[in-house]
């Protein structure tokens, strides 16, 4: 450890906890990287704050020495979003998990960052609320990372990600102040701009969410395809037709056979491809629309179709959706997750595209996606033993957002650019519009320290300087910029 | 530390809220994930600290992770081989030493335990009271003094209990150590049960502890003269199936065959062990079921629900009586800080389970509480007299079932 981390550990000590600044080797090191295990950094201090005043404190005191500091919940993510610094301190928000306020009348939950997505929900399911964003890691990841990432889910189609459902957020700005950004407040969207940051912006230590009421019905369907075309049309039939449901999900055939290893969902055999189709709202509505579903279906080659009668059915029809990431380890030592998204009706082409890529490289790809929405979820397959085995897998993993971003897309749907993106962030974005973006960052963070090289693919501007910026800043200069 | 099952962690962390010691402290070292990486660290080459140590003898060995783990990482494997890693390669605080021969010389020894009794029963008021000053001293002890039940009346079981009508099966009953001394009743109903449920059970003299202490703790190479001698003792007395009442036990006699090798694992294949709860709920019954005007929450025992996926079987034996209520208790993945020896070795992060536990168990109102395991009870009944609560009866599925059969009215 530097001689500034070492005096920062002491101060830091000062202002947290007994045992809450972690320096040893052994135990910093099982904080080196998140959902995402190719990116790894050991972090050089972990601190597990218990407040919002805590955490102030911490940023104050990277702030006096200059350490870039990363904020980290239950460390799932999949873009590298918390993946530490060497030279930086780990704010931890694991510990701050706290349901502080549940205002049935008003709709509204306020939580601590660590809560997590899940926990929302139970604590008001038995009043008939529920938190609406799921993301498939709901009982783990936590609100706040939430709130970095602006997770969406399955569900997301019909109510909105993250961003739909939070109403007010007490955050750490990176110069260590406490301030409240609500939804309400009139002028610029702060809030809006905050939520999906990535933590280059500050760090959440309260959240107020919304709650939805749960619907009168639930119907989920699960029909089943000859191959992932035929699938692919039956999606974009059903939203063509005016149909929005809660979800509709797809997993490929590699995908169903990871989920059947893992936890045996049933579905039925000799499918090329399932499609979930999950109707919420008022029954009469629900019944309608279910046969309108059941009949596009058939009309697009469906040769099975289920309908999940209670909540345990349908737990059954989720559950090998739910683990599909987590269970392709059944069928391959590594992977990587991909997060990608095309017009629906690009998703037939672009599916087709990925089939040659894997081909091409001899690298299995298992999808999995939010058809509704046209979010892809390729899973590269790859021996980490073989050599090179990696390396194609990585290249196949970026071809695959080329494809999206060719075909009008986006390379992000709901994971985040992260580290591990950041370098696509060119094929989407020109220049001047990075530039713009590193403008909003500079106004929230002038010196860099907040969750530094996310996002962006270069150090540019002030954004990506660590340590102290001196003088003025280049657009603030050149008179394009104010800095505030 | 097998490398390959530690690769199997792709690191999703969706163990990490089914972990109780990261549901009690929130830190990555402290979760299956976390632990994971720090075998993998070891295997990498960095020796066994002080402080990784002290996170591998932090983990329950519950297994709640192994339920929730979509990628199928054998954590129940490889938390068993750092154990015994651990006890090899690290040298513990002369006083930690001291206490876990004691535990090690005492437990899985009926005899010795029996001679316990005594002391026990006489000391009742007394540990009680000097356990909160012990505290200071030695946590661990304190805990000893604390847990320890009253013994009730020894009960000396025959070697073979007959069949009630017709005999449907012959199967041999393991005492165990704990449940055979502290909990003699639990064994009496057991025996009763499988009776009056139409089985021969044989109860071979001979057998000792079956070795899931030594196992669970680093300590293979006891574990496997446990394995041995219990395995020899069934053979010897002609049955093919046991029936277990405890979990833990259960947990680990079912898993013989992969602990030894050659020609013990052959037999160890030949004996099926299967839990009293899953036993009669394949079996179906045949006994009357009289009324038990009840509420009765059922805990359930981390080796019976995450090791062993018995959580069904013992609902259904419950609710199968007239006029008797299932309570769920929340948060019921969630260990209640038993977990063996944890109890005495951890005595703090135990505690506080066993208070999360009690609260949980308390909120459902109930008038019973039905627990398959000695450790768990005996963890539980502390916890809810340390919070000052009317202290509720808890009773092992066996004697509920006992109660009904036999038309007792109430559970004895």
């Amino acid at each position: 450890m530097t001689e500034t981390l070492d005096e920062l550990a002491r101060g830091l000590a000062g202002v947290l906890p007994p045992g809450a600044v972690i320096t040893d080797p052994v135990r910093l090191r099982t904080y080196e990287c998140d959902g995402l295990t190719h990116h790894r950094a050991v972090p050089g201090i972990v601190v597990l704050p218990e407040s919002a005043e805590q955490i102030a404190a911490v940023v104050r005191l990277c702030n006096e020495y200059g350490v870039p500091f990363v904020a980290r919940g239950a460390g799932t993510g999949l873009s590298g979003g918390a993946l530490p610094r060497a030279d930086g301190v780990l704010v931890v928000t694991a510990k701050m998990r706290r349901i502080l306020q549940v205002d049935l009348a008003d709709r509204r939950a306020v939580v601590e960052p660590g809560v997590t997505n899940l926990a929302i929900t139970e604590a008001v399911r038995e009043h008939g609320y529920y938190y609406a964003p799921d993301p498939s890691s709901q009982q783990v990841c936590t609100i706040g990372g939430n709130v970095a990432e602006n997770s969406g889910g399955a569900h997301c189609l019909k109510y909105g990600f993250t961003v739909n459902h939070v109403l007010a957020l007490e955050i750490v700005t990176p110069d260590g102040d406490i301030v409240t950004l609500d939804a309400d407040d009139p002028g610029y969207d702060l809030l809006g701009a905050f939520v999906g940051s990535e933590g280059t912006l500050g760090i959440t230590t309260k959240v107020t969410v919304r709650l939805s009421r749960a619907p009168e019905t639930v119907t989920t369907l699960l029909a089943a395809f000859g191959s992932i075309e035929q699938g692919g049309q039956a999606v974009s039939a059903i939203i063509g037709a005016g149909v929005v449901p809660a979800a509709i999900e797809m997993m490929d055939a590699l995908a169903i056979a990871a989920a059947e290893a893992a936890v045996a969902c049933g579905y039925p055999a000799g499918a090329g491809a399932v499609l979930i189709v999950e109707l919420d709202g008022p029954a009469a509505e629900v019944a309608h629309q279910f046969a309108e579903v059941e009949r596009i279906c058939r009309d697009n080659g469906a040769f099975e179709l289920r309908t999940a009668a209670g909540p345990q059915e349908r737990a059954a029809v989720w559950k090998g959706r739910r683990s599909a990431f987590a269970a392709v380890g059944r069928i391959s030592p590594a992977y990587i997750v991909q997060d990608g998204v095309v017009p629906r009706t690009a998703l037939p082409d672009v599916l087709a595209s990925i089939d040659r890529l894997s081909a091409e490289y001899g690298i299995r790809v298992a999808n999995v996606f939010h058809a509704g929405d046209g979010n892809l979820h390729p899973l590269v397959l790859f021996d980490d033993a073989e050599p090179g085995a990696e390396e194609r897998a990585g290249l196949v993993s970026g071809r695959i957002l080329d494809l999206c971003v060719e075909h009008g897309g986006s390379i992000t749907g709901e994971h985040g650019v992260g580290v591990d993106k950041s370098r696509y962030m060119p094929k989407m974005f020109t220049d001047d519009d990075l530039d713009t973006m590193q403008l909003v960052r500079c106004a929230f963070d002038p010196r860099g320290l907040s969750n530094p090289g996310k996002v962006f693919p270069t150090p540019r501007l002030c954004g990506e300087v660590p340590g102290v910026r001196r003088g003025v800043h280049p657009l603030v200069e050149s008179g394009r910029a104010e800095q505030f | 530390m097998d490398p390959e099952l530690i690769n199997d962690c792709v690191h999703c962390g969706f163990c990490l809220p089914s972990c109780p010691t990261y549901v009690l402290w929130g830190e990555e070292m402290d979760s299956p994930r976390g632990r994971i990486h720090l075998m993998k660290q070891h295997v990498e080459g960095t020796p066994v600290t002080d402080e990784m140590a002290g996170h591998f003898d932090a983990c329950l060995g519950c297994m709640a992770c192994v339920t929730a783990c979509p990628s199928g990482v054998r954590y129940d494997r490889l938390i068993e081989q750092t154990r015994a890693v651990v006890e090899r390669e690290h040298v513990r605080e002369p006083a930690d030493r001291a206490l876990r021969e004691l535990v090690f010389q005492l437990f899985p020894h009926p005899r010795r335990l029996r001679a316990m009794r005594v002391p026990l029963r006489l000391s009742a008021g007394l540990r009680r009271r000097i356990a909160p000053r012990l505290e200071r001293v030695n946590p661990s002890l304190a805990a000893m003094a604390d847990l320890a039940p009253d013994p009730v009346k020894r009960v000396r079981l025959p070697r073979r209990v007959e069949a009630v009508g017709r005999r449907r099966a012959t199967v041999g009953m393991l005492t165990g150590c704990v449940q055979g001394e502290f909990f003699p009743q639990v064994n009496a109903a057991t025996a009763r049960v499988l009776a009056m449920e139409g089985c021969d059970v044989v109860i071979p003299p001979s057998q000792g502890c079956c070795g899931a202490l030594s196992l669970h703790s680093g300590r293979p190479g006891q574990a496997r003269r446990f394995a041995r001698r219990t395995i020899a003792a069934f053979d010897r007395a002609g049955v093919d199936t046991i029936v277990v009442n405890a979990a833990g036990c259960g947990s680990t006699m079912k898993e013989y065959a992969d602990l030894l090798d050659g020609v013990w694992a052959e037999r160890a294949r030949e004996i099926r062990t299967v839990d009293l709860a899953e036993y009669l709920a394949e079996l179906g019954p045949v006994a009357r079921r009289h009324p038990l005007p009840l509420t009765v929450a059922y805990h359930d025992a981390c080796h019976l629900a995450h090791a062993q996926g018995v959580r069904s079987q013992p609902r259904e034996l419950l609710t199968a009586i007239p006029d008797l209520e299932l309570r769920e208790i929340a948060e019921s993945a969630i260990c209640c800080g038993s977990a063996g020896t944890y109890n005495l070795f951890q005595p703090e992060a135990a505690r506080e389970l066993g208070d999360r536990k009690a609260e949980r168990v308390l909120a459902t109102g109930a008038d019973l509480l039905v627990s398959a395991n000695p450790g768990c009870t005996m963890q539980i009944t502390s916890a809810i007299r340390r919070s000052g609560a009317a202290p509720i009866p808890v009773a092992h599925t066996a004697q509920v079932l006992d109660a009904s059969i036999r038309g007792l009215g109430r559970v004895a």
